[in-house]
């Protein structure tokens, strides 16, 4: 007999899904899934709007990243106005990236998988949240709260708007950088030096204790890939494609990322709206890749910024090879807003960033434009095709979150094979297997929107998990 | 052929003479005017504020989207205060309950019939329709709305025409007729399948009659025109030009 286990709704995580795992008779996990039941359909709905409005558009994807899906459409938009965009512009496109990069990881890090982290994975469920963790650890909550306020804070000043800012155009930015804003931006920075100082004391003092997560949440042999600037150095927002293979060897390089569908390829599944992409040339499922922080940080070469880079060559320490658990997104997420901190000091001590030369002009002189860049959590793809006009013909978006859906769901059976045993479904087991998704700080909500593929099946099963009846929608 | 425009067709009445004057009320005060003023204009010549649309001042008046409406005592409708003229001893009243419900309820349906987005819009925060939401406390649209399947026209080198964005308020239509005199701007169908069209319905870049001069578009309440590559909420309208020309031509014609 073989039973279906469901967890729905997955929690504090941002978007829904739910996660079934099927026992076999002796109560042995056989499979396990993870189900995004909502969908968006940006890619749809998007045709027929002007380009232009492009960036603003795609940034209501996503309250946590708007500012990764406006950069990854203006680039996208920039070559279809066929232009190069101004330096500074390039600098202050920069500069809001790593805003959203410190807000967004410290999000994640602290409100949203904080509670597991500093309470324990067993802590009692009614107090594992947010606000448990502000009784328990009032000094790490804050930190958690500050350190975000000052990612929202770069956004804010930059743009006027935490979110959903109207400031990245096709061809730069709208506004350029007063005085007054980098000189307040610059007298925030110190104490997010601090905070993520003192976090990433504490987090790898207390690795020891997530000895079995880190064994089992997502820990196996996968390509990782992610963006690297013309050193190899870590890149967020500009740079070309580097894929590694799980033994930490450089499988491509450089490849230009207007040529991404060469190297990647998307699978529809009828049992969630995330598309899987996947590495092209080792096929389907082989071609498995993860994205995110510590695939970053696995790819790159380094940082290229001094205090993070002592902090990445310790994080490479902990693995021979590439950092393989997901658990050490965690981890490497820290690492970034250590990296974002640094860079975003030397945009703000750069006399180039207050430059009024902030954006270029022109039509629409291609008809087709690929934007990439790395939103917090992982590779983002926008692609667009134009008529003459400037209309949207076409549109795909592989976000972050899809990059990962092959790992995540390979990861859910490993926790499941893990921690659950005989037809008990503990408390602690099931938020195991909400932690090893959190780890991936996937946006469920940013990331269906194709309407090509079969859509959802509902499957009816009785109590002895027998299909009486199935359906799609 | 030319649409007959309200000041036009209050000259051609035997029955209205410019130089006699009313007396009446509007509010409790009374005001006087002249009997071919409207109740709109001797309003705000005393400080009366009343919401309007399709009104632009140096065009014609249209009466078209309802939202001067004001209460007249003795009649059992609302009337459009651009469009009606006062009578002596009349009552009006500009801000009643009735007339703010109904107001709301206009607005409301305006979007109700078109996609109305203000957060993606290249006018967000520029947009005379967004604007009287707030003028007017308009807090939810209680109506289903019908989100028709609208085109983008930008096959004009430098504007665009959102049809999701249209009111009918005809002020691109009356500047390109009466300032213009191009005339390039039209309405087709009728009731919610109305849309405002270039020449006979072609495209507007391939326009034979249309000068490029963008007066439709500084005119647009909205952001149905507007310049090519403006980008979300960048799209400001400069429509100074119109009391400007109007004042330059009047001299010229004295």
């Amino acid at each position: 007999m073989t039973r279906t286990i469901e967890i729905k709704p997955v929690t504090r995580i941002e978007g829904h899904g739910k996660i079934t795992i099927t026992l076999d008779d002796s109560g042995s996990v056989t499979d396990a899934k993870l189900h995004v039941t909502q969908f968006r359909g940006f890619e749809k709905f998007c045709e027929g709007r002007p380009f232009y409005e492009m960036p603003s558009l795609v940034e209501r994807i996503c309250g946590i990243c708007p500012v990764s899906h406006s950069l990854a459409s203006a680039k996208a938009c920039d070559s279809i106005l066929g232009v190069r965009i101004p330096k500074p512009a390039k600098k202050l496109r920069r500069l809001l990236n790593c805003g959203e990069f410190i807000e967004s990881h410290a999000l994640s890090f602290f409100h949203l998988s904080g509670p597991d982290l500093a309470m324990g994975f067993d802590s009692d469920p009614a107090e594992r949240n947010i606000f448990g963790l502000a009784k328990k650890a009032p000094s790490i909550a804050m930190d958690g709260i500050r350190l975000r306020k000052i990612g929202q804070q770069i956004i804010e000043f930059c743009t006027g708007k935490r979110i959903h800012p109207a400031w990245v155009v096709p061809g730069g930015v709208n506004k350029p950088l007063t005085e007054e804003i980098r000189d307040s931006l610059l007298a925030i920075v110190p104490e997010g030096y601090s905070i993520i100082r003192r976090t990433l004391d504490w987090f790898k003092g207390s690795l020891e204790n997530y000895r079995e997560e880190i064994r089992s949440f997502g820990n196996f042999p996968t390509l990782f890939v992610g963006l690297v600037n013309g050193d190899g150095n870590l890149e967020h927002v500009e740079g070309n494609l580097r894929f590694i293979d799980s033994k930490g060897s450089i499988i491509l390089d450089q490849a230009n990322c207007e040529n991404y569908h060469d190297y990647i390829c998307e699978k529809t599944e009828d049992w969630s709206y995330l598309k899987s992409p996947y590495f092209k040339s080792l096929g389907y499922p082989d071609g498995i890749y993860r994205s995110g922080p510590a695939a970053r940080l696995n790819v790159c070469n380094g940082c290229g910024t001094s205090q993070a880079d002592q902090e990445w060559a310790e994080f490479r320490e902990l693995e021979r090879g590439p950092v393989l658990s997901s658990f050490y997104n965690h981890y490497a997420r820290l690492v970034e807003i250590l990296y974002c901190l640094e860079i975003v000091e030397s945009l703000l001590n750069d006399p180039d960033i207050l430059s009024p030369h902030i954006r270029s002009f022109a039509r629409n002189n291609e008809f087709e434009g690929v934007g990439v860049v790395e939103a917090p959590r992982g590779l983002l793809i926008h692609h667009y095709r134009v008529n003459d006009q400037g209309l949207i013909t076409w549109a795909n978006m592989i976000v972050a979150t899809g990059n990962n859906n092959l790992a995540m769901n390979r990861g859910i059976l490993q926790v499941a094979r893990r921690f659950i045993k005989g037809d008990k479904i503990s408390d602690h087991s099931l938020n195991r297997m909400e932690g090893l998704i959190r780890a991936f700080d996937p946006c469920l909500s940013c990331s269906t929107h194709a309407i090509s593929g079969p859509g959802l099946k509902v499957e009816l099963l009785n109590h002895e998990g027998i299909v009486l009846d199935e359906t799609f929608f | 052929m030319r649409y007959p425009s309200f000041l036009q067709r209050t000259a051609d009445r035997a029955d209205v003479q410019p130089v006699r004057v009313l007396t009446f009320s509007i509010n409790g005060v009374t005001v006087s005017a002249r009997e071919d003023e409207t109740i709109l204009t001797v309003a705000r010549q005393n400080g009366i504020s009343i919401p309007t649309l399709c009104h632009l001042d140096g065009l014609s008046e249209r009466g078209a989207c309802r939202l001067c409406i004001v209460e007249i005592k003795g009649s059992p409708k609302l009337s459009p205060a651009c469009v009606t003229l006062p009578r002596q001893d009349m009552e009006i009243i500009t801000h009643s309950d009735r007339v703010m419900d109904y107001r709301r309820k206009i607005l409301e349906l305006l979007f109700t019939e078109r996609n109305h987005v203000c957060s993606v819009c290249v006018s967000n925060g520029h947009c005379d329709l967004q604007a009287l939401t707030v003028e007017l406390g308009m807090t939810h649209v209680h109506y289903d709305y019908l989100h028709p399947q609208q085109m983008v026209d930008a096959s004009h080198e430098r504007f665009s025409v959102d049809h999701n964005r249209c009111v009918l308020c005809q002020r691109c239509v009356r500047v390109c007729d009466e300032i213009e005199g191009a005339h390039t701007w039209d309405v087709m169908g009728r009731g919610h399948l109305a849309k405002v069209i270039t020449d006979l319905n072609e495209p507007w870049g391939e326009s034979t009659t249309c000068t490029g001069c963008g007066k439709c578009v500084q005119v647009c309440p909205t952001g149905a025109l507007s310049e090519k590559g403006k980008s979300v909420a960048e799209m400001t309208k400069k429509r100074l030009f119109l009391p400007y020309l109007k004042l330059m031509r009047g001299e010229e014609e004295r």
